[in-house]
């Protein structure tokens, strides 16, 4: 929709300096925060394909159950029929999309509250069944033994050759989800998040596109799932429960979900303050906790909104619109 | 020849009666008022002809095709549109995004065009549309604007310029001039008009009856959910029924 000029010198050469940034940073880290900048650049993924989600105004709480489903499907392929994972990740995004499509049925009737606990029930029968079904899926222990690809003689194995990967991957499927919600797609999907009965009025099909974000967004996940579980090389049922879950809605809160990059931007800050607090070990969830209560006092659209806070408050510019809370 | 016609429409809400055996017919091109006391069934009607409820019996034939019970985006798509009551907008959007949405119709695309650009040529379409509208409603100067920013007067207009980009062919306007000053409903009568002129054939449900004496050329006149009374404005103001309705009978 938007008709403004992208490709202005100004905005070619803070892209250069951000790909630099982005391509020098895990050559300044030791090895175990390499293998945590591979996990955070899987987490943006999470958050922004969960964005997509939220964007009709339904907050699921099935994404990191997802996850699993393509982090599974992945698994599987590669221990019973060695595939490779340039074709399971495909499979991967594939499987949780096919789930979330089947899902639709029984969870689209419901909205709000409901819808929420909806999906919350249908994710603990997907992880429940992981877990029962010993033979298939390894029950409690889950999946071990997935490995990483060679290519060209490079063993991805390393963390800095799988960055490089998970970073190229990562862009491309943000560069799909930026598309999609700064189309027609997504301003209906916005459309169908304030006001359904207007948008139905003039022929929208709310049903239709509350199934399409579902399915597409539990793709990018189950896509993520797979992207992590080559590097992990396991996958339990624990991991991807609700305690992961409730990462991803705190990190889409304090980042902001107003704005696409908010969500970016809440689990990067969250991931390097988590880090950083590591030292106070025993003091570490009270600290996490009350930075969570002020964020979401103080800042309840996220730390997306503070440069435009900023600059009402020393009055330069013009305030931004801040749109209001409330869906009615 | 009717475009619509109301064929003996009842709605029952449990115990409660809000249609009984309702009938009516809408004219091409007229503006048809529907009017009567508070809760008389008009929204009720309203509501059923635009599919956001099913009647409990009867039909609603638009052009020879039975509609009732039909989803509402069907409804929409095959060129019936409704306005709300008060001001329903996308009040976190500007008013180009508001009556943007409106082109859904014609405009929308498959997630595969929107991420590859395929869609271009018709989302261009689509905006060339909108702002003939918008410049139709006197809309356009403001275009950038977030519609909860607007008074109430533009509101009213962006709420019906959302439903005009959709290309109706007949429109239900749910109460549009409740809450209007005077200079505000005489805006609104000319858009309307004006509306109509274009060919859109019109049903309105309104309270002001200044509006609606000047606007209609027919009237249906509801009363505890049954036809009281049709016919011109004429008719209506001298209409002995419908006089003890709005002021009680002795």
């Amino acid at each position: 929709m938007n008709k403004k000029n992208i490709l202005t010198v100004q905005n070619v050469v803070w892209a250069a300096i951000l790909l630099a940034a982005l391509l020098a940073t895990p050559h300044f880290l030791k090895f175990y925060h390499q293998d945590l900048l591979i996990y955070l650049t899987i987490n943006v993924l999470v958050v922004c394909s969960y964005r997509l989600v939220t964007l009709t105004g339904e907050w699921s709480l099935i994404h990191a159950v997802m996850m699993g489903v393509g982090a599974y499907t992945a698994s599987l392929l590669f221990i019973h029929f060695g595939l490779d994972m340039w074709f399971t990740l495909p499979f991967a995004g594939g499987a949780a999309a096919l789930i979330a499509a089947l899902l639709c049925f029984p969870l689209l009737r419901m909205t709000q509250f409901y819808f929420l606990i909806g999906s919350f029930a249908a994710g603990e029968a997907i992880r429940l069944t992981w877990i029962e079904f010993v033979g298939v899926f390894g029950g409690t222990g889950g999946l071990r033994g997935v490995e990483a690809p060679i290519l060209w003689g490079i063993d991805f194995i390393d963390p800095i050759p799988y960055y490089y990967l998970s970073l190229f991957i990562v862009s491309v499927c943000l560069f799909i989800l930026y598309r999609i919600e700064n189309s027609r797609v997504g301003l209906t999907l916005h459309a169908i998040h304030w006001k359904a009965p207007l948008a139905e009025s003039v022929g929208v099909n709310a049903w239709r596109y509350r199934a399409l974000a579902f399915i597409v967004g539990s793709f990018f996940v189950g896509l993520a799932g797979g992207l992590k579980v080559h590097y992990l090389g396991s996958v339990s049922p624990n991991q991807m429960g609700i305690g992961f879950m409730v990462f991803i809605l705190i990190w889409v809160i304090v980042g902001g979900y107003n704005k696409f990059y908010g969500p970016i931007i809440g689990v990067i800050v969250l991931t390097v303050f988590d880090e950083s607090i590591r030292t106070f070990e025993v003091l570490r969830p009270a600290i996490y906790g009350a930075v969570l209560i002020l964020s979401v006092l103080f800042l309840p659209l996220g730390l997306e909104s503070i440069p435009g806070r900023l600059r009402s408050w020393f009055g330069v510019g013009s305030t931004p619109h801040e749109p209001p809370l409330t869906d009615q | 020849m009717a475009i619509l016609e109301i064929k003996n429409v009842t709605k029952q809400f449990g115990g409660l009666t809000a249609l009984n055996d309702v009938s009516f017919q809408v004219e091409e091109g007229e503006i048809r008022g529907l009017i009567g006391p508070n809760g008389a069934g008009k929204s009720t009607m309203f509501k059923n002809i635009a599919g956001f409820y099913t009647p409990t019996s009867g039909n609603i034939v638009y052009r020879g095709e039975n509609i009732e019970g039909k989803p509402p985006h069907t409804i929409s798509e095959m060129g019936i549109v409704r306005t709300f009551q008060e001001t329903t907008l996308f009040q976190e959007m500007t008013v180009f995004e508001n009556a943007l949405v409106g082109s859904h119709i014609k405009g929308r695309t498959d997630i595969f065009s929107a991420v590859l650009g395929l869609d271009q040529k018709k989302q261009e379409a689509a905006s060339e549309k909108v702002m003939e509208v918008l410049d139709f409603m006197g809309l356009s100067d403001r275009k950038d604007q977030y519609a909860s920013e607007l008074p109430l007067g533009s509101q009213r207009a962006l709420a019906l310029s959302i439903a005009l980009v959709s290309e109706p062919k007949i429109m239900l306007m749910d109460e549009p001039f409740a809450g209007m000053n005077p200079e505000e409903t005489n805006h609104m009568m000319d858009l309307t008009r004006k509306v109509q002129e274009s060919g859109i054939t019109l049903v309105l449900v309104e309270h002001d009856m200044k509006a609606v004496m000047g606007l209609c050329h027919h009237l249906t006149v509801l009363n505890f959910g049954v036809v009281l009374a049709q016919g011109t404005p004429e008719d209506i103001r001298n209409n002995e029924k419908v006089i003890e309705a709005y002021l009680g009978g002795a």
